[in-house]
């Protein structure tokens, strides 16, 4: 975050930049709102320009609460020759990926067709979305890897693009955001899990969105602060959802990574479900493990915005009870709050926790763990 | 879990109505006969199904009739078997679910008036909640004004999940009121279920229900500080019942992250959320959702305080078994405080004598 760090980060912690890290949310952005029509019918460019692209909110652009900085990303990462922050390649180089040593950047890209009231314009702009990602980003860096972009509130249509993309190592996950219609756990979803734990591809879950219901259970707060925070109480109203409603009984290759939710919300959640699910179980019969087994075995966590207590030592509890080998690093690039990767874990770890929480946890969840990563991708990419 | 010493202060028991027939006294003659005529049901909400595990200990139904619906009952399985000084009733019926302001406000009245003549004119070791009709702030401090001289009630009920967040400027007469008075502001589990019980919709089941009971509450604390409730009445206690505890100290490293990041849109947080929660917020110990043994001691080092807990039994629901209503390893002191300290500075008038 753009914000004063609190006490002085270990000689360790600054080390981390020799590490090849991951980064596990990475924001490309388009360039001009007519990037996509290369890959999208005549009858769409239309559309867009006669009705636009309403989400399920009042506004005809932008989000439902105002950021704090312009496109929520930071000042300093608006490309030299022009665009919005997050739109230029060559400039996310020198800016993120060369210094701070990225070796596995995963797209998120946001704001491109998902969660639209049209559902067959949000799918036809989601089909885009993965072919412009492949044109003017994978194909043009070794280190980066796609989101499957889906249509994801209609499950047979979102599943027929992850079966579109099998087998494509340009992609390494499907991409959802977490507010949705309905909690994800839902029925209507799981043609999309049964698409994607057939096609390998761990499902995505980052946090946002545009599901039409307020960030609180308790109706429409009046801040942005209160949108961020709630993210978390959304994603674990997601995370409820997806174990109890048996997603993980049902599909048991399945992973799941919630992106940019938090996590030190995880092991609280897990004793509440474990508590409350022993006692209600009656509902739910078709659930053989505790709540909690479900969540270590199938759900990994982006560590942007990394929680910060007070002090930074309580975090060692939290990774402790969550697992080393379940965090995937995350720097949120190019948005404002930003977690630097030499600066956001201030705790002195060993050698085999820090190789995990930076890369190594990646690379088992997207399956990149052969040997000779990353020459070999980079080779099978060019 | 582990036996409580004798002598606690229980801040979360649960009176049944009956039903609604014992409420008719205590309704004017046009609500009676609106009630009567026609043929209003129990206002029972979703959030405790009645035969639901949750709902009741086994061994605290009754052959007859709902859990903790006689004075009798309540005596001999909430005060007696725990040694309870002192306990304080929060009668949850579905008053905050109902659409009309006015009907609220009836069946609100006469709810406080049963609890009154029926339980706290009976036995001395009960004090109680206002309970109010949240649908209406005017009618809400009407309520809390004409119950304000009666030294047994302590506290003005609120729900989790209402209709909008209670930090929202509409809510905060309800505030003024409750510190003029000494009252603290007591919110509870449930809601008006007029909005989905989760961000992401209705979910399919009371499991996913109750877990996401403790987002609400979350999501009350963000919005009771960030919209600035603690700094315009800063003796105001909030006290969060049946909320789960565990969930505190990770939401306050995200809500105070985010503070410091964002403080110039709500400028008059002028401390950090962590130090606020500490000043005015406490919480009742039941449900204890956590392992036993050293993760809970490591989550009361995390909360960085021991004047935040509350002892609770949150009967009849049922969280715990037999006369276990504590996690075991808890030091002597922390549990003195939290079985009468904190309650006493929490309520500022158990300390009062009543008449």
């Amino acid at each position: 975050m753009n914000v004063q760090l609190q006490g002085t980060p270990t000689l360790e912690t600054r080390l981390t930049g020799k590490l090849g890290i991951a980064d596990g949310d990475i924001h490309p952005a388009r360039k001009s709102s007519t990037d996509f029509h290369p890959w999208l019918a005549k009858r769409w460019h239309d559309h867009a320009a006669l009705f636009g692209t309403p989400g399920r909110q009042g506004w005809q652009v932008g989000p439902a609460y105002p950021k704090s900085q312009p496109n929520a990303s930071r000042r300093d990462a608006y490309p030299p020759e022009g665009g919005r922050q997050g739109s230029s390649l060559s400039f996310m180089q020198a800016q993120h990926l060369d210094p701070n040593n990225v070796e596995l950047g995963i797209l998120n890209p946001l704001g491109v067709g998902q969660g639209m009231q049209n559902i067959e314009f949000s799918a036809a702009m989601c089909h885009a979305a993965n072919e412009w990602q492949i044109a003017e980003w994978l194909s043009k860096d070794a280190r980066l890897r796609g989101s499957v972009m889906v249509a994801y509130e209609d499950g047979p249509l979102a599943a027929a693009e992850i079966r579109a993309r099998t087998g494509d190592p340009n992609f390494v996950q499907v991409l959802l955001l977490s507010r949705t219609a309905e909690p994800l756990g839902s029925r209507r979803y799981w043609p999309i899990y049964e698409a994607a734990a057939e096609a390998g591809l761990p499902v995505a879950v980052h946090a946002f969105g545009y599901g039409g219901a307020p960030i609180t259970s308790a109706g429409w707060p009046s801040y942005y602060i209160e949108e961020m925070t709630g993210h978390a109480q959304c994603c674990q109203a997601v995370l409820t959802s997806m174990v109890v409603e048996g997603i993980f009984a049902r599909f048991p290759s399945l992973k799941v990574i919630l992106v940019e939710a938090g996590f030190a919300w995880v092991p609280p959640l897990a004793w509440r479900l474990d508590k409350h699910w022993k006692r209600l179980r009656a509902e739910t019969p078709y659930l053989t493990r505790l709540p909690s087994e479900y969540i270590r075995d199938h759900v990994w966590f982006t560590t942007q915005p990394m929680e910060e207590p007070d002090p930074r030592e309580h975090l060692r509890d939290t990774i402790d009870w969550i697992g080393w080998d379940r965090l995937i690093f995350a720097t949120d690039y190019p948005h404002w709050d930003f977690d630097d990767p030499a600066h956001a874990l201030p705790l002195a770890i060993d050698d085999e926790q820090r190789r995990k929480f930076f890369i190594g946890n990646a690379r088992t969840v997207y399956g990149l763990n052969a040997p000779g990563w990353p020459a070999a991708a980079r080779q099978a990419n060019t | 879990m582990t036996v409580p010493p004798p002598g606690g202060i229980d801040c979360d028991i649960h009176p049944a109505i009956p039903s609604i027939d014992v409420l008719l006294p205590y309704l004017s003659a046009h609500w009676r006969e609106q009630v009567v005529t026609r043929g209003l049901d129990e206002l029972n909400s979703i959030a405790y199904p009645d035969n639901s595990p949750l709902t009741a200990r086994p061994d605290w139904r009754p052959a007859q009739g709902r859990p903790g619906a006689t004075l009798a009952q309540v005596q001999a399985q909430a005060l007696d078997a725990f040694g309870t000084s002192l306990a304080i009733c929060n009668c949850l019926y579905g008053v905050q679910v109902l659409f009309s302001e006015d009907l609220a406000a009836a069946i609100a009245r006469a709810v406080n008036d049963w609890i009154a003549k029926e339980w706290l004119d009976r036995d001395p070791r009960l004090r109680a909640s206002i309970v109010v009709p949240s649908q209406s702030t005017e009618l809400a401090v009407e309520e809390i004004e004409r119950l304000a001289g009666d030294q047994r009630f302590v506290q003005v009920l609120l729900l989790a999940m209402g209709d909008t967040p209670l930090g929202r400027r509409h809510h905060w007469p309800i505030y003024a009121a409750a510190e003029r008075h000494g009252l603290a502001v007591g919110i509870h589990a449930g809601g008006s279920y007029h909005n989905p019980p989760t961000p992401v919709g209705w979910p399919g089941t009371h499991t996913e229900d109750y877990v996401n009971q403790a987002q609400a509450f979350q999501s009350q604390l963000t919005s009771l500080i960030t919209e600035g409730v603690f700094s315009r009445y800063p003796a105001l206690k909030v006290v969060l019942l049946e909320s789960g505890f565990t969930w505190l100290p990770a939401h306050l490293w995200r809500l105070t992250k985010y503070w410091r990041g964002l403080r110039m849109e709500i400028p008059w947080v002028d401390r950090s959320p962590a130090e606020i929660v500490r000043s005015n917020v406490r919480l009742t110990i039941q449900p204890v959702d956590a392992p036993e043994g050293d993760a809970l001691n490591r989550l009361i080092d995390h909360m960085q305080s021991d004047e935040l807990l509350l002892f609770s039994t949150d009967f009849p629901h049922w969280q715990f078994d037999g006369a276990e209503a504590l996690p075991d390893g808890l030091d002597a002191t922390l549990v003195r405080r939290i079985m009468i300290d904190n309650p006493r500075a929490t309520y500022a008038r158990l300390l009062e004598p009543v008449a």
